[in-house]
């Protein structure tokens, strides 16, 4: 399509300012990191490495680090087997409700996170008597992470069709062998881009995890937003936010890199 | 055993999707070694009969046996037939050779055995040097002979090709029917083969069974349809027939009833002669091998097939027609 000047100068001004607004935040984030006053007064004065030296000497941010790590890793295998097996269950069965089903399981990732954290604490603590802590926020992460993979190999499943499964079927093999051998290999991508980004949503969510973690858990954003306003702590703050962004760009840039590669063979 | 058994009995099979009945009531034999075809139109249940005895979809009534072993309810796995399928649904992931394989892998076979016999099947067909190739390196036709060794190599009784050709140029087309022809003499067994190309089915079958509305029309040889057919729809769908109703049957002949006429029985004469009729030329096609045309005989049109000569439209010519060659319908 061809565009006329003047409007590609606007288009081209809009842009850089959505990005400005909101990228330079994030510049300033990484910039105030190696900010030698203790207050971020701005400009830097000089550059420093002591806060990173601090954050990773913090045995409660390493901590919390390990933790974080933890939880995504788990939820996210928790998201893999159960999100694959609904999508294959979608995919390739006809049953009564099947729609409603499949809304049912996209539906956590927009519902509000605190509308999820209350009903969840609500079912752990009264209903099913559970004790809060670590295995609550996988269980909770899991519900969002589960649609990050589920709407990943359902497209993959759909793509693919019945009909290489159809003649395994015919040549033989059961219905596990023909998992293994035929329709697994051809998932793994769009298991690996659902994972990556099941693990960026876990990495940094909050607000579920604010109401199912319970007192001795504590995950990296939790550990930041109980620091992030004490004295003294604000530098290392920035350190961690650096090191979060890094940790959650990176799995979604290589989902995007390989949804990117599927689509064009 | 005293009599071998047909390779396919279907007793009163019956299969409907929603609340169209895909296939009704169904009655058929397919003796063994047989190169058998189901012809007809899209949505005839053509290829659904083939999936139910794949085991892809199972009946609603009426019973399916191979070799006289009752399979209604057997999963595809379990049945000893094999299918070629349309698209060829070859496995993307596995080379050539991995695909031809897969049959006897999930079987156990060992490797060297199986990697033995997948060449051999590879070699049938003509393609041992793509052995390690992917299937998206090949042409269709490569394609669709890798479909063919795949399902070879396991040996079944019965080969089901669900318009195997259907996705390739003509030529390779013609080239892959004789192919087909002689594989099935060479390996002996029951090929059902799947299409709605009339010539095809003619060129290809022992035995044609003419599929519509989920129902057989006629089952016979090649010649039998061609020759005989009972119906307007299989004098219009095997081959081109001029359809006479009685009215036009009782003007042209004496004869009433309703009757088919080929359009090659059809004679352009040079002169008038004793019981020919003067016709109009409506339409001329020129189609190499041989020439149609379309005529009016006094508000009746007929389709007639000559070999040679010069026509134009609107020209008159004298045609004979014999009620010897009139097929009652």
């Amino acid at each position: 399509m061809r565009i006329s000047r003047s409007a590609k100068v606007i288009l081209a001004s809009f842009t850089s300012l959505i990005l400005t607004v909101i990228y330079l935040p994030l510049a300033i984030v990484f910039l105030n990191s190696f900010n030698s006053s203790v207050n971020m007064d701005w400009p830097p004065t000089s550059f420093t490495l002591i806060w990173w030296h601090k954050a990773f000497a913090s045995s409660g941010l390493i901590d919390a680090l390990a933790t974080s790590l933890l939880v995504a890793v788990c939820s996210t295998m928790v998201a893999l087997v159960l999100g694959t097996l609904l999508a294959m269950a979608l995919s390739r069965y006809k049953f009564f409700g099947k729609n409603s089903v499949s809304l049912m399981i996209i539906l956590p990732i927009a519902l509000p996170g605190i509308v999820t954290g209350i009903a969840l604490n609500n079912a752990f603590r009264t209903m099913l008597g559970f004790q809060l802590g670590l295995i609550t926020v996988i269980l909770a992460h899991a519900t969002f992470c589960i649609v990050t993979v589920y709407n990943n190999a359902l497209a993959r499943l759909n793509r693919l069709g019945k009909n290489m499964e159809e003649a395994s079927a015919d040549l033989g093999a059961g219905i596990f062998t023909t998992f293994r051998l035929v329709t697994l290999p051809q998932l793994v991508s769009a298991l690996v881009a659902g994972g990556l980004l099941a693990f960026g949503l876990s990495f940094d969510e909050i607000i579920v995890t604010t109401f199912t973690a319970g007192g001795g858990v504590q995950t990296l954003p939790i550990w930041i937003l109980d620091n992030m306003f004490r004295p003294g702590k604000a530098p290392i703050v920035n350190v961690v936010a650096v090191f979060m962004v890094v940790v959650s760009v990176i799995p979604i840039y290589f989902a995007q890199k390989l949804t990117a590669k599927e689509s064009k063979s | 055993m005293a009599k071998a058994s047909p390779a396919i009995t279907l007793r009163g099979v019956t299969k409907s999707f929603g609340k169209t009945v895909a296939v009704n009531h169904l009655d058929l034999e397919i003796g063994s070694g047989e190169f058998f075809s189901m012809l007809g139109p899209s949505g005839s249940g053509k290829t659904t009969v083939l999936r139910l005895i794949a085991g892809f979809e199972l009946p609603d009534a009426g019973t399916i046996e191979l070799a006289g072993t009752d399979v209604t309810n057997l999963a595809p796995f379990d049945r000893d037939v094999n299918t070629v399928f349309q698209d060829y649904a070859l496995f993307g992931h596995m080379s050539v050779l991995e695909n031809v394989e897969y049959g006897l892998r999930v079987r156990k076979v060992n490797k060297a055995e199986r990697t033995k016999r997948a060449m051999h099947a590879l070699e049938t067909v003509r393609l041992a040097d793509f052995a390690d190739r992917k299937p998206s390196q090949l042409s269709g036709g490569q394609r669709q002979r890798v479909a063919l060794a795949r399902s070879i190599v396991v040996e079944p009784k019965v080969l089901l090709l669900d318009e195997p050709l259907g996705a390739l140029d003509m030529k390779l087309r013609e080239q892959m029917q004789i192919e087909l022809k002689q594989l099935q003499r060479q390996l002996g067994i029951t090929f059902i083969f799947v299409t709605h190309d009339q010539e095809e089915a003619l060129t290809l079958s022992d035995r044609i069974a003419v599929f519509n509305n989920g129902t057989i029309e006629q089952l016979g040889t090649p010649e039998e349809l061609y020759e005989k057919p009972k119906s307007e729809f299989v004098a219009g769908f095997v081959g081109t027939s001029n359809i006479f109703t009685p009215e036009q049957s009782k003007k042209l002949f004496g004869k009433s009833g309703k009757f088919a006429l080929r359009p090659e029985k059809v004679d352009v004469l040079a002169k008038a002669k004793s019981g020919s009729l003067s016709a109009k030329v409506e339409e001329v096609i020129y189609l190499g091998s041989y020439i149609r045309l379309l005529l009016d005989v006094d508000g009746i049109s007929i389709k007639v097939t000559v070999s040679e000569g010069v026509f134009h439209r609107d020209q008159t010519v004298q045609i004979n027609m014999s009620a010897a060659d009139l097929v009652a319908l």
